[in-house]
């Protein structure tokens, strides 16, 4: 996916992928972001993925679900996935939705979840 | 007769005795409530309200297009609410709240009947004029009683509210919110988004939940705090349930409601413990 790099930055940070996600994502940007995320955990062979979506005010089943597909995919890939800094009206939402991303580790922000990954490691 | 009698000039010419006939009859057909509303009291209302529709009621009344609603009946309506605001306060019921005013058409017909007794047109003509003026007034009166009452119901379900779900910090990174009473879904609601918001506020990593004070677990509610404690994990933070009762112990289970992935304790004390621990905060046994 040569073309599609630069729509979501995406950073390795002490061995763990870290990833923004913009609010004004379409559900092709999030399935490029996740063919971007996948590719970056394997050649950093990193160990843990970060994904920040505080700055999403809305997360559809769509996102939802990818959240979840990715954590699965990383988590094969021997990378735990923590997302982080999810908006009491998405938590809300998501809940009402019945999405409660059982599968998905969370964190109130990306400094704690770097913390949670490098001491699962030690 | 050398001058035409209305009820407007009634109002004005004959003020004393009207005012002095309402407050008699309002004795006689036991609407001054004088347990809850003075004497003295009920007469200075029935004075400012007797006043400022004098002050309107000879112009006014005589339009055919009669609307209380109308700009220069301003004062009356004025005179009322407050009548209104004050007898809401001391719990006088609507109807006696109508009746207070519609008992005003007594000393009116009195007047009138004499000064218009023989020529019955003139008199059925101001009777309907006095009857429609009263009734408007009382009508009108009935409606500000019960939107006054409504307004106090509403600030005392917003206090009510506000008080129900006090989210409290008790320590670096845990919140906990004490519930008392019943859960119902509205009260739920508001629960969550206090204790949501409160985990952002003070970046929280545990939440903890007391249901000491809860009345009773059903379904309804065992759904909502399920809820509750998702919403919590999806922010980052872990959720604990305190106060689980011998009792909600037993119904939780033969309702067949499944808590998974969620830290239950007996009391605040245990769960603290727990919280402590999680966060790596030594607490001394006592």
């Amino acid at each position: 996916m040569a073309g599609a790099s630069g729509s979501v930055p995406i950073v390795t940070i002490a061995g763990c992928v870290v990833v923004a996600i913009r609010d004004d994502l379409d559900d092709q940007d999030i399935l490029t972001l996740q063919d971007e995320l996948v590719e970056e955990v394997s050649r950093r062979s990193a160990n843990g993925v970060v994904i920040d979506i505080s700055s999403l005010e809305i997360v559809d089943t769509f996102a939802g679900r990818m959240l979840g597909a990715m954590a699965q995919m990383a988590g094969m890939m021997n990378a735990r996935t923590i997302v982080v800094g999810m908006r009491p009206a998405v938590a809300m939402t998501l809940v009402d939705l019945g999405m409660t991303l059982e599968g998905v580790e969370t964190a109130l922000n990306a400094d704690r979840a770097i913390e949670a990954i490098r001491a699962g490691q030690a | 007769m050398a001058k035409e009698v209305t009820t407007g000039s009634v109002l004005v010419e004959d003020f004393d005795r009207v005012l002095s006939g309402w407050l008699k009859v309002q004795a006689s057909e036991n609407v001054k409530r004088t347990d809850l509303v003075s004497a003295k009291e009920s007469e200075k209302q029935s004075r400012d309200l007797l006043a400022a529709l004098a002050d309107v009621a000879p112009e006014a009344a005589t339009a055919d297009g009669f609307d209380l609603s109308d700009a220069q009946w301003a004062p009356v309506r004025e005179a009322l609410e407050e009548i209104a605001e004050n007898r809401t306060e001391r719990g006088v019921s609507a109807a006696e709240m109508g009746w207070f005013i519609a008992s005003l058409k007594q000393p009116f017909f009195e007047i009138l009947h004499e000064e218009l007794g023989e020529t019955s047109a003139e008199l059925m003509r101001e009777i309907w004029s006095a009857t429609r003026i009263v009734d408007q007034v009382a009508l009108y009166a009935i409606e500000t009683l019960v939107q006054k009452r409504e307004a106090i119901i509403e600030r005392q379900r917003g206090e009510m509210t506000e008080v129900s779900a006090p989210v409290v910090k008790i320590w670096d990174r845990i919140v906990t919110v004490p519930l008392i009473g019943t859960l119902d879904s509205f009260r739920a609601q508001t629960v969550m988004e206090n204790l949501l918001d409160a985990i952002v506020q003070w970046e929280a990593e545990i939440a903890i939940i007391d249901i000491t004070g809860v009345s009773t677990v059903d379904t309804l509610v065992a759904q909502h705090l399920l809820k509750t404690a998702s919403a919590v994990r999806l922010m980052g933070s872990e959720c604990v349930i305190c106060g689980i009762s011998p009792k909600i112990a037993q119904t939780v289970v033969n309702l067949g409601v499944d808590l998974p992935n969620i830290t239950t304790r007996v009391d605040l004390q245990s769960g603290l413990a727990y919280a402590f621990r999680r966060i790596g905060v030594a607490a001394g046994e006592r």
